[in-house]
């Protein structure tokens, strides 16, 4: 399957429908490129076309400042914005949730205005097109999955429903932890946490919260962000369960059920 | 001398001054209260204004509907129903009673008594005094089983380490008084409704009221000085005490209870997620990238503090988050870090933020401006760990249901160490590195970004 960069598309003098923004742990992180290949596998059956930044892509700068290192963010930032300015991108999906934060919410005041779509809505959106077909029932038809809210697809940019509709779409039976959707436990990641060992502590977030999903009898935890992924696949196997319960993205389930 | 005697013109010449004392002493009372209180409140707005500016005034709509909905309506409240339930009660109680202060206070002016029963009716006055005793007993109530939950129970978002000492007693203070005014109107109401019965003068008839109607009998054996002295010493102790809560208030978590209104107004209404953009780095990257766009004729400006050191680099927003902070503790109860046993507490740094700004106050007002006193928020008061330990993940500014946003301050407390002290774990410092090198967080090679499309071409 071939994948167009921006560059092959602009030089062809052509406009690609949405920019597939793929994110450092999409590009580069063994598990995360999984989910960045079933995604633009998708994208790729149902006819849309579709570009990537590839080497021009570079960090949103989103751990620099969460850190607290806005110099470095900003200059992320402004190479970023540069870049897709030039291309003049007006839409992007993206399958990680925090580079859809940082390119919807927090580019424009610096000059990027885009329409940026997260990939779970994006899927919504072509299941409610019937651009995607099951085949059979749905390889997932009656599965027990149980859904984790990242933080900042749920509580920092409210979308709740749009990742539980394509599940419910996949038939699948779906189990509520007893966090979820505003009271959502973070998997322990976010605001660089991936980047430095945890703090002191009596145990790990991401060992809280996969035993939290183990805990519902789900075999499968559906999550949204390559970060969650990780993490929650680390809490698995310090619980030994890495053999009964698997951590899937919305878009490996998607692409595994379709025709 | 009590306060139920209406002058009578053509008695005054007989009357002694003496007859005056009540209403005087009322009236100095509640002007030292009133003034006390004033000159508190002036000096928790001097302190606000202390933080720097945000301009936080857009969208006037969604702004009013957010307060109405959240301070009014505690809407972020119901996430947890039985004790919304209960706070309802408390809260009705308190702002429905004070309805009835009013009276209180004409009354003490005028040296009258039941100045509303002629200007309502005996018997629609009857029915509002007896809908205030429901709402006073609800108050009772709900106040014990908050008592109960704090202390007997021990909820544990209740009893954490930062509410040792003074917090944990203002909470209990609080509760406390409001069960002992609550009983004081209704013993008042009690005494009253007997010495009523027994034509008393000075006592206006009125209709049996709601509950105090049923009490009658455990006063009924008490001789008239007796009931009068309750009756009498009910109303002093209770608009006492109301005064006395009021210039309380400022000193305690309470302050929540006028706070909540301007807090729901002035929230930030972006999306939780979007962490504040710092204008002052965003120019000097633009500059540094676009020498041509610098401004040349300006004269250097004096180098700003990023972040925050102390409460002063704060917005006026997040001080004023301090002083409504209700320390109810949903914040920390959602807080991965802390669920997991980190020393991080959004609540705590809610609470250090006021104490240090309480601190800062009352060193202004001692030297008249500030004088350094070697202290500041980060390190004394807020520590690196605590800081390191959050996921911005945003929790504790959803639960929280004064619309305090603690991440915000987090955020710019990490600014400051970073990049005013540089002082960040080894691991973030090879992370910077590599988003600045490699331009992704990890020791990849920029070139490999692209290597999954070719393997999925060749697939
Ligand atoms: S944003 Fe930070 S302080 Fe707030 S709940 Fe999450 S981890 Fe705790
Ligand atoms: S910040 Fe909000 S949630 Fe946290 S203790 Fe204060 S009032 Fe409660």
């Amino acid at each position: 399957m071939q994948v167009k960069s921006m560059a092959e598309y602009a030089a062809n003098g052509e406009m690609p429908e949405v920019l597939f923004w793929v994110g450092c742990a999409g590009s580069f992180d063994q598990r995360a490129q999984k989910i960045t290949k079933a995604f633009a596998m998708i994208l790729d059956k149902v006819g849309v076309k579709f570009a990537v930044l590839g080497k021009e892509e570079m960090c949103t700068g989103d751990p620099a400042r969460r850190a607290g290192n806005e110099f470095l963010f900003q200059m992320m930032a402004y190479n970023n914005i540069q870049t897709l300015n030039g291309y003049g991108i007006k839409k992007i999906v993206t399958a990680c949730p925090h580079c859809f934060n940082t390119l919807k919410n927090e580019y424009p005041a610096l000059g990027g205005e885009y329409e940026v779509i997260h990939h779970t809505t994006f899927l919504q959106g072509l299941i409610n097109e019937g651009k995607i077909t099951m085949k059979g029932g749905g390889t997932f038809k009656g599965k027990k999955i149980t859904y984790h809210d990242s933080c900042y697809l749920g509580r920092g940019n409210n979308i709740y429903e749009a990742p539980r509709e394509v599940l419910e779409a996949m038939d699948v039976e779906l189990i509520e932890m007893k966090r979820c959707r505003t009271n959502g436990l973070c998997c322990g990641a976010g605001g660089a946490q991936m980047f430095k060992e945890e703090e002191k502590g009596t145990t790990r977030v991401n060992f809280e919260r996969s035993e939290e999903a183990v805990a519902t009898g789900a075999t499968v935890i559906a999550a949204n962000c390559p970060f969650c992924t990780t993490m929650l696949s680390d809490g698995l196997k310090n619980q030994e369960k890495e053999d009964d319960v698997q951590v899937l993205d919305i878009a490996e389930i998607v692409a595994q059920s379709m025709e | 001398m009590f306060l139920t005697q209406k002058p009578v013109f053509s008695n005054l010449v007989k009357v002694t001054h003496m007859q005056y004392i009540p209403q005087i002493l009322f009236i100095i009372i509640s002007g030292v209260s009133i003034y006390l209180f004033a000159k508190k409140v002036g000096e928790i707005r001097r302190n606000i204004l202390l933080g720097r500016d945000e301009d936080l005034t857009d969208n006037s709509k969604e702004r009013w509907k957010n307060m109405v909905l959240l301070a009014l309506g505690q809407k972020k409240m119901f996430k947890r129903p039985v004790p919304a339930i209960l706070h309802l009660f408390v809260y009705l109680g308190f702002v429905i009673i004070n309805i009835e202060i009013l009276e209180i206070i004409l009354d003490g002016i005028l040296g009258q008594h039941r100045l509303f029963v002629p200007l309502l009716g005996q018997k629609l006055y009857s029915v509002l005094i007896g809908c205030f005793e429901i709402l006073a007993a609800l108050v009772l109530i709900g106040c014990v089983i908050f008592l109960i939950r704090r202390n007997i129970v021990k909820i544990p978002r209740l009893i954490q380490g930062e509410l040792k000492g003074w917090p944990k007693n203002d909470a209990n203070i609080i509760l406390i008084t409001e069960v002992i005014l609550m009983g004081l109107f209704l013993a008042m109401n009690t005494a009253d409704l007997v010495l009523q019965s027994r034509g008393v003068e000075h006592y206006t008839l009125t209709e049996q009221f709601w509950i105090s109607g049923n009490l009658t009998s455990i006063f009924s054996g008490l001789s008239n000085e007796a009931l009068i002295a309750i009756e009498r010493g009910g109303w002093w102790l209770h608009i006492i005490g109301v005064l006395a809560f009021m210039n309380y208030l400022p000193y305690s978590k309470h302050f929540h209870i006028l706070l909540a209104f301007p807090n729901a107004y002035y929230m930030r209404l972006k999306n939780q997620g979007e962490a504040e953009n710092m204008e002052d780095i965003q120019k000097e990257v633009l500059y540094m990238m676009e020498p041509e766009k610098a401004p040349t004729d300006a004269a250097p400006a004096e180098a700003p503090r990023f972040g925050a050191k102390d409460v002063t680099d704060l917005s006026w927003k997040n001080l004023m988050d301090a002083y409504a902070c209700t320390e109810c503790g949903r914040c920390t109860a959602n807080c991965p870090a802390n669920q997991t046993g980190k020393a991080l507490s959004p609540r705590k740094i809610m609470m250090d933020t006021r104490d240090r700004l309480e601190e800062v106050g009352a060193n202004i007002n001692k030297n008249k401006e500030f004088v350094d006193d070697g202290k500041t928020l980060v390190h004394d008061y807020i520590s690196v760990e605590e800081l390191r330990a959050c996921t911005t993940c945003q929790a504790c500014v959803e639960a929280c249901p004064v619309s305090i946003d603690p991440l915000n301050i987090i955020y710019q407390l990490r600014r400051y160490l970073i990049m005013e002290e540089s002082n960040s774990p080894e691991e973030w410092n090879m992370m910077f590195g590599n988003v600045e090198t490699s331009m992704s967080p990890w020791k990849f090679s920029p070139d490999d970004r692209d290597k999954w499309v070719q393997e999925m071409a060749e697939a």
